[in-house]
């Protein structure tokens, strides 16, 4: 009796969060409806036009859709030549040691800081080095934004992948050392095919950080909603049209903007869900 | 062949080398940022900053204009973070741990696999569309911004942080713990409560103080639930400040963005020193065990 209690009592509780995971789709699903029954789905997604004129709103989410598919690209290219170092130092080259905990300790630091402090980080540090360098006049770009979002991203790239390195067997390094291979030949024939699937994982869930961060984005881009013609334009990714639109948003514009936050969702989602299913079978083998 | 060797050595060294210098490059942000932070923050903090609120513009500018520096701080802040951050609390610690335990006790079910499946789901969701739907689920009804929408928010983020934690906690436990405690006749929620929880207390706190620091600092789910608020507020349902709100809030006004950094380097004061802390925790209590 008393342990049936317990169980109901769990599974209660528990179903706290299917119920909000329910709840957040259906309130996306439903607010959103408005604006993709008004342009309809396919044209609503590649629709380049956003203006709240009286009369004639236009709204399209390609520029946004755009602009957080760049950040986020550029951000993993510019994540990738420290994540990697970073975890080859912790997992395979200083592994164990008192050198590879420091490091360690620091880049978790980094994914400590709030996503806001990186925002004024890089409007008042790295803004006017991008000015001085004359890439882009105002220093607002989609360039500055994915720089800063490289270094949030890189904590969660590189710990994972160093867990899979150091998962690599020993005897597989040995036998490659005994045939008279380098380090860095071990590492290039040995440890990266084998946690290789590890490693690409963690870079996926990398990139399912970076789609979603607002402030950061949102202090660097620029904020202009037409569609970026390079990287170092301004623009607007998902995230930073809503935190910048959605106060001001009624009617149709706020429906627009749920129904941006509804792609946004979706897209996370299903890059979450390939990288935790990627790493679920990393592990196994 | 000799030379091919050379070739192959020099490879071996350049790739140490490079591996190095750029992983002692991925620390120098972490540094800069501290670095600026503090240096243009401390001149900041007076007792002044931490007893007072934000300042109208136009107080502002005659302080400005008598030479004097900016009179306010960040009080109404400070209490606004302490009181969304208790009533998320309240709810979000008490579920998350019964939520872990539900999925440490019930792995191998379907259910289990759905709520665990879901769990990571909400943990990967964006913030601002935490935000966006908490404005959707309490805002409109209630007609109004308010510390309790904000506090939902906050619930909702550190809600699968918790479970995870208390999960993965529960998880390592030695299994003969659970069944000599069953042995004895005891009921599987005496079994919880009395001897699984109480060993897995240096986890779950870790869990709870790294959840906490990472909500701390969200600024886009409270944009539009809790909105900010230059008073000072103790009721929960006005709109209220918070912290980072308020870094918001300076950085958007010229005029108060000199409070940018006094406030970020409380903030992440904060957020650190839980991060930290939590980690030193974890470290002591995995010895213990």
């Amino acid at each position: 009796m008393r342990d049936k209690l317990f169980h109901i009592i769990l599974l209660v509780v528990s179903m706290f969060v299917p119920l909000v995971c329910g709840g957040i789709i259906y309130s996306l699903v439903t607010d959103a409806y408005m604006a993709f029954e008004h342009f309809g789905l396919v044209n609503f997604l590649t629709s380049t036009d956003w203006s709240y004129t009286p009369g004639n709103e236009q709204y399209g989410a390609l520029p946004f859709i755009t602009g957080t598919l760049l950040t986020t690209l550029l951000a993993l290219l510019f994540c990738i030549p420290f994540s990697m170092p970073v975890s080859l130092f912790v997992g395979e080259y200083f592994k164990g040691t008192k050198l590879a905990a420091t490091l360690s300790t620091v880049v978790d630091l980094l994914a400590g800081i709030p996503s806001i402090i990186y925002g004024i980080w890089g409007f008042f540090t790295l803004r006017p080095i991008i000015m001085a360098l004359n890439i882009s006049p105002q220093g607002s770009s989609i360039l500055t934004a994915s720089l800063v979002l490289a270094i949030m991203i890189v904590p969660y790239a590189s710990s994972l992948s160093a867990e899979f390195i150091k998962m690599v067997p020993n005897d597989l390094k040995e036998s490659a050392y005994s045939l008279g291979a380098t380090h860095a030949e071990v590492v290039r024939k040995v440890v990266f095919p084998v946690a290789g699937s590890g490693i690409f994982s963690s870079y996926i869930l990398a990139i399912g950080r970076a789609l979603g961060e607002t402030m950061t984005v949102t202090m660097l881009i620029g904020n202009t909603n037409h569609m970026p013609h390079s990287i170092v334009s301004t623009g607007n990714s998902m995230a930073s049209v809503i935190a910048n639109q959605f106060g001001e948003a009624d009617g149709l514009r706020l429906s627009a903007l749920i129904a941006i936050g509804l792609v946004l969702f979706v897209i996370t989602a299903l890059v979450n869900g390939v990288g935790k299913l990627l790493i679920k079978r990393a592990r196994i083998d | 062949m000799e030379k091919g060797l050379k070739k192959r050595l020099f490879t071996n060294k350049l790739t140490t080398c490079l591996i190095v210098v750029l992983s002692a490059l991925t620390a120098v942000p972490l540094f800069a940022i501290l670095g600026q932070v503090f240096y243009k923050g401390i001149d900041q903090f007076s007792w002044s900053f931490f007893t007072e609120t934000t300042p109208s513009v136009y107080r502002v500018m005659k302080a400005v204009e008598a030479g004097s520096p900016i009179p306010g701080g960040i009080a109404n802040g400070i209490v606004g973070t302490v009181i969304m951050l208790f009533m998320s609390m309240v709810v979000a610690i008490p579920a998350g741990i019964l939520g872990g335990a539900f999925l440490a006790e019930n792995r191998k079910t379907t259910m289990a696999k759905v709520i665990s499946y879901l769990t990571d789901l909400l943990q990967g969701t964006p913030s601002v569309i935490i935000g966006i739907v908490v404005y959707l689920w309490v805002v409109v009804p209630t007609k109004t911004y308010s510390a309790v929408a904000g506090s939902v928010a906050l619930c909702i983020m550190m809600l699968p942080l918790i479970i995870r934690s208390t999960e993965e906690t529960l998880k390592i436990l030695p299994a003969s713990l659970k069944e000599s405690g069953l042995a004895l006749g005891a009921s599987r929620a005496t079994v919880m409560f009395k001897i699984q929880l109480p060993a897995a207390f240096g986890g779950i706190f870790t869990g709870v103080l790294l959840a906490v620091s990472r909500v701390i600092g969200e600024t886009a789910p409270l944009l539009f639930t809790a909105l900010g608020c230059s008073l000072m507020r103790y009721t929960i349902d006005q709109p209220i400040s918070a912290v980072p709100l308020l870094i918001w809030e300076f950085f958007n006004d010229p005029f108060l963005q000199e409070f940018i950094w006094g406030a970020s380097l409380f903030l992440l004061f904060f957020v650190l020193t839980l991060n930290v802390l939590s980690k030193q925790i974890a470290k002591k209590w995995k010895v213990q065990s």
